[in-house]
């Protein structure tokens, strides 16, 4: 008999008592009404208590405010997909400091840590518990992009902000590979004291944008 | 296989590893109280990590509503578990995952060391992981000529410092700043020798010590936290970003996890995901969660394996008062809240799972009979914290009860005389059963009195009971008993008129 047959014929064995479970009762908060202003407002007070700086912004203001996030990076990584139009005020004189990742000419792990920022955009957002959902898509790259440089700028569109994870998760695409960010890395290995910066960016700025 | 039953019932097939303690609970115990400075650290962070969760808890008006579902939907799990391993199998495998099944710890260290072994390498990087810390893979690997470097900070403390883990969340909860920056100064290499004891500052040097490891890894070893079977979906929850390095940039990732992790589907993380960052950190939410469905082609590893362990968790399934301990998602609420862990530690425990959900799982997993692990149900006093703070509402005294039952039971059948207990217990079955037994006995207390002597204390029981005495006396007992009082004191009325003229 293989391990799998051997297990499931153990398994189906200790539930010869053929327990019923009850249905789920899902009785918890699943939708919310609250407006736009305020979920900015609870997104901002949960990232800022995780030491996160953000930038709330009109969408007019966002290139000025990511060339003002990057300025003192020499140099910075973005995905293929990223808006061009982003950038415009961050490369003054030419693209010498952008790397771009793209499929099929991606960076090397040592470029990616010889490199000092990452912009990305985000998929989803949960205001309740300061979470940002990054999903792979063109304007987010790939995992590695925004885990190895050390300080990671990431824009919200203010249109994919949620308030409850209940309301986040149907905006997720599950097989794709995600990366649930709340906050900067930290730790509460000692003493159960939290200390922000690890292994992960130890500097995570968000920009939310208003209009997009 | 169909998952129709067609041959007789097996027995439970238990699990081996780091499950079985050579020690009795209260010896360990007592050596272990014996530590003041591990007392007074672990005081100190099991009252900060309380606060914590208590304030994020109370900020959810759904907190009950959330535990409810969380239990249904585990308990769903464990009635429908055949089917939903062959939903998960299909969905990872078609997404290019590859599984292994490992019936218990030997077979699962044999499969991940065969598929290091296949990449040439030598050194893997870990996430932290508690599956893996029961079948003992680091030990195998080290005698296979592997070395597993640790990534998580509490358990690089405990590898740099050749101690054991004494958490599930926390390994090295045990330690103050000042102890682990001490063995960061004396086991890691091209540390800076000024290192201070500021938890920022030890966190830095780990990242330095670790970097060069993370980016030139081949193979990495994880856990899992929860399993999606509707998608083939795997999650870790971490803080530091070493579960992202590691799930990330290696070109192989083998993952190891209990069978029971399993949600039915994507909807149900909007339940866990709400209720494990809150019950284990005290935080809303963690700083990372990864989340990958087999291979993706361009992104992270391209060589993607797990391994499905049983290893006693079939065991624990069968019993039927138990099996919820298998609900457990690993969040350390109820040794936080433990008023036994808080003073012996987990290391006196003996086991991977120390606490409160240890005392049941780790009895559970091995069987009552395995070694000294009859002795954990007992550590406990009852009080029921652990069931309350428990995210997914497992009745932890419950089960403490009935493993101590099964303790018993286990004992009276390996001796053909009765025990001492059992005749103490026939004793008082005759002596309770009717009122008249109990007269007759009573009869006898002005021969406890005679016992108890001049300071009239009874120090010293004998037999079994004498651990009731260890450390207590026993008062002497009054001249008559209450029954013999309430019979002269409530003489009908006529008759105590008549007595007080």
């Amino acid at each position: 008999m293989s391990a799998k047959e051997e297990i499931l014929s153990r398994i189906t064995s200790a539930l010869r008592d053929a327990p019923t479970a009850e249905p789920i009762p899902r009785e918890y908060r699943t939708t919310s009404d609250m407006p736009q202003a305020e979920l900015v407002t609870l997104l901002v007070d949960r990232l800022e208590d995780y030491k996160a700086h953000v930038d709330v912004v009109d969408s007019a203001q966002l290139s000025a405010t990511i060339a003002e996030r990057l300025k003192g990076a020499t140099s910075f990584v973005v995905p293929h997909g990223i808006d061009e139009a982003w950038l415009a005020d961050a490369m003054p004189n030419g693209d010498a400091r952008r790397r771009i990742d793209v499929p099929g000419a991606v960076l090397s792990v040592t470029e990616l840590d010889n490199t000092d920022a990452v912009l990305t955009s985000s998929a989803v957002s949960i205001a309740e518990s300061g979470t940002i959902v990054l999903d792979g898509s063109g304007d987010q790259g790939r995992r590695a992009i925004s885990l190895v440089p050390d300080h990671h700028v990431c824009v919200v569109p203010m249109s994919t902000i949620v308030r409850l994870l209940p309301e986040a998760l149907p905006r997720m695409d599950i097989t794709r590979p995600l990366t649930w960010i709340s906050g900067p890395s930290a730790t509460s290995d000692i003493e159960l004291e939290r200390v922000e910066g690890v292994h992960g960016p130890r500097q995570l700025d968000v920009i939310i944008v208003k209009g997009l | 296989m169909s998952n129709v039953f067609m041959g007789m019932p097996s027995l439970p097939v238990f699990g081996d590893g780091n499950l079985h303690i050579d020690e009795p609970f209260p010896a360990a115990a007592h050596r272990e109280l014996g530590n003041t400075q591990m007392r007074a650290n672990l005081r100190h962070a099991t009252h900060t990590i309380r606060d914590k969760r208590l304030k994020v808890v109370g900020e959810l008006p759904d907190w009950e509503e959330l535990r409810d579902a969380g239990a249904a939907t585990k308990n769903q799990v464990m009635a429908n578990l055949p089917a939903l391993l062959e939903e998960f199998e299909k969905n990872f495998t078609a997404r290019g995952g590859i599984i292994h099944w490992a019936r218990d710890a030997d077979e699962a260290n044999r499969i991940v060391s065969d598929l290091i072994k296949e990449q040439d390498t030598d050194e893997v990087v870990k996430v932290k992981s508690m599956a893996t810390q029961e079948i003992g893979l680091n030990e195998y690997l080290e005698e296979q000529g592997i070395s597993a470097f640790e990534t998580d900070l509490a358990e690089l403390i405990v590898q740099l410092g050749h101690d054991k883990p004494s958490h599930i969340l926390v390994p090295a909860i045990h330690k103050n700043r000042t102890e682990v920056r001490d063995i960061f100064l004396a086991e890691m290499p091209n540390v800076d020798p000024n290192l201070t004891d500021e938890p920022r500052l030890l966190a830095m040097a780990a990242r330095e010590h670790l970097r060069r490891k993370f980016l030139s890894a081949k193979v990495a070893v994880s856990g899992a936290n929860f399993a999606l079977a509707d998608s083939g979906t795997l999650a870790v929850v971490e803080s530091e970003g070493n579960g992202r390095m590691c799930l990330t940039l290696p070109e192989t990732l083998i993952t190891v996890m209990g069978i029971e992790k399993l949600l039915p589907g994507k909807e149900d993380l909007e339940v866990f995901m709400q209720l494990l960052p809150r019950s284990s950190t005290g935080e809303r939410m963690n700083p990372y969660t990864s989340l990958w469905t087999g291979v993706t082609e361009g992104d992270g590893p391209q060589n993607v394996h797990l391994v499905m362990l049983d290893n006693g968790r079939t065991a624990a399934l069968a019993d039927k008062y138990g099996r919820t301990a298998l609900n457990c998602i690993r969040c350390s609420a109820c040794m936080n809240v433990c008023p036994v862990y808080e003073r012996t530690g987990g290391h006196a425990y003996g086991s991977t799972y120390p606490g409160p959900i240890g005392a049941i799982l780790t009895p559970l997993l091995t069987g009552i009979k395995s070694e000294e692990n009859s002795s954990l149900p007992y550590a406990s006093s009852l009080c029921g914290a652990c069931y309350d703070a428990c995210p997914v509402k497992i009745n932890i005294p419950e089960i403490l009860v009935h493993l101590r039952g099964e303790d018993v039971d286990s004992k009276r059948g390996e001796n053909k005389l009765p025990s001492q207990m059992d005749l103490m217990m026939k004793g008082a079955q005759w002596a309770f059963s009717s009122g008249k037994n109990l007269g007759l006995l009573e009869k006898g207390l002005p021969l406890g009195k005679l016992a108890a002597g001049r300071d009239k204390k009874i120090k010293r029981l004998p037999g079994i009971a004498a651990g009731w005495t260890q450390s207590r006396d026993i008062p002497a007992p009054p001249a008559q008993s209450f029954r013999d009082w309430w019979k002269k004191d409530h003489r009908p009325a006529a008759a105590t008129t008549e007595q007080e003229k």
